[in-house]
């Protein structure tokens, strides 16, 4: 498996010393807590549908937003108010890859999903937020000038 | 006259309102389950005193690809404090999506005595009504299910082609784009488990949440309800009719409308659905 960035890693560290499901269950609701949502600077409502994950039935969307050094903040919205499992991903994908390498978070694999959430997940929820990773990876992919066929990444 | 009887159901008691549960939180006799697509949202907040069934960790075989049987459905039964006479009133998220699922699971052991609580988790959110994290526990009980019986209400592959063959009547409740097989072809979008897309031929798609209002996840009137079924898919309620979906989860949920609201008496819900059926070798499939 290609190298995580580091932040990520870290919080998958922390997930993997939590095997119990109640205890892990809390663990995510807890960075859930955290979430916050694009800021009005980036996008708007209605949010353009290029930025929508596909087959996320959660309705999440994605932006990415350059830094100077050319790396690229991630930022998200989730549509649904009972999306905790997005939201839970959406605040570890920013948290572990806001600022990191393009080439590495272009590489992390969509099944991070199950290392978050277990097994445990409909095979619908899993291809929602298996959808939002590829589409981090794939504005990384766009935005490091490789080809992919990207998601505009960026303020519209 | 309640809300829910002057909608029209062959059965209307199979539902109960948000009103009723609020009322019955503290009854004995009841239980109430929350049953979720999303694994995290119970332990952000549940109808005080319910307990919650997951589906893959607690209605489904662990090993081979099947539901629990007997024995694990009394184990279940039993570490939830649930007895024959006890009521158990599901709710979850999504329109009750899940909910309905593990409802259709109960039926297949004979647990009649269900409801789903209409509008699920959202209705109740909406309506401001209280929510606990605290996981309640009760005492143990001695269930002794009977043996599952998969001849009523459940369909395998073989009944389904024969099926087919006899020209039966099939609802397929996925999204028009699962429907058509479009879905499975669209680049880098994740793929369905299948290695074919379409339907099986003769299918007509009828999405599973069409059935509900969508502004707080109540079920529409049966008379909203003919008009889709009957009146655009072309049912009869003399029809043997095989639903099914991706996994038979969303199907249930159409299987729950037709037997109960509508009142059809042999409606079968084909679990190994698309998941199955866009895997088998050989076997028709129409786009």
């Amino acid at each position: 498996m290609p190298q995580l960035p580091a932040k990520l890693e870290e919080t998958l560290d922390l997930l993997d010393l939590v095997p119990d499901r109640a205890e892990r269950i809390q663990l995510l609701i807890d960075i859930a807590d955290r979430f916050e949502e694009v800021p009005p600077r980036i996008a708007r409502r209605p949010f353009s549908p290029d930025n929508l994950v596909p087959a996320c039935e959660s309705e999440a969307y994605v932006w990415g937003e350059k830094r100077p050094d050319g790396t690229l903040d991630y930022h998200f919205a989730v549509e649904n108010p009972q999306g905790i499992s997005a939201k839970s991903l959406a605040v570890i994908l920013d948290e572990g890859l806001s600022g990191a390498p393009l080439a590495e978070v272009a590489a992390v694999p969509q099944d991070l999903v199950y290392r978050v959430f277990g097994r445990e997940l409909s095979m619908g929820k899993s291809m929602g937020l298996m959808g939002m990773v590829s589409m981090v990876a794939t504005m990384a992919r766009h935005a490091s000038g490789a080809s992919g066929g990207a998601p505009p990444a960026g303020p519209r | 006259m309640s809300e829910i009887e002057s909608r029209g159901y062959v059965n209307p008691d199979v539902l109960v309102s948000t009103e009723w549960v609020s009322q019955h939180l503290q009854d004995p006799k009841i239980r109430i389950v929350e049953s979720n697509e999303d694994p995290l949202l119970y332990g952000t907040g549940h109808i005080p005193g319910a307990v919650e069934i997951d589906w893959t960790r607690d209605l489904n075989d662990q090993v081979r690809r099947d539901y629990l049987d007997h024995q694990g459905f009394s184990a279940l039964m039993r570490r939830l404090g649930i007895t024959k006479d006890t009521t158990v009133v599901f709710y979850g998220d999504r329109n009750n999506w899940w909910a309905t699922y593990a409802y259709w699971v109960f039926q297949l052991f004979g647990h009649d005595r269900a409801k789903i609580m209409d509008g699920g988790r959202i209705k109740w959110a909406q309506e401001n009504r209280p929510l606990s994290r605290e996981v309640p526990q009760y005492p143990a009980s001695d269930y002794q299910s009977a043996a599952r019986d998969d001849k009523k209400i459940r369909a395998f592959r073989q009944q389904v082609l024969d099926h087919l063959q006899a020209k039966g009547p099939l609802i397929d409740v996925r999204s028009p784009a699962e429907y058509t097989g479009e879905r499975l072809h669209m680049p880098e979008y994740p793929n369905e488990g299948a290695l074919r897309g379409g339907h099986i031929p003769g299918a007509a798609n009828v999405p599973w949440a069409r059935a509900v209002n969508p502004d707080d996840g109540t079920f529409k009137s049966a008379a909203d309800l003919k008009a889709i079924y009957e009146g655009e898919a072309h049912l009869s309620p003399d029809d043997d009719v095989v639903v099914y979906c991706r996994i038979g989860e969303r199907s249930s949920h159409t299987w729950f409308v037709l037997t109960h609201l509508l009142g059809y008496p042999r409606v079968r819900n084909y679990d190994g659905s698309w998941t199955e059926w866009g895997n088998l070798v050989g076997v028709p499939i129409e786009r």
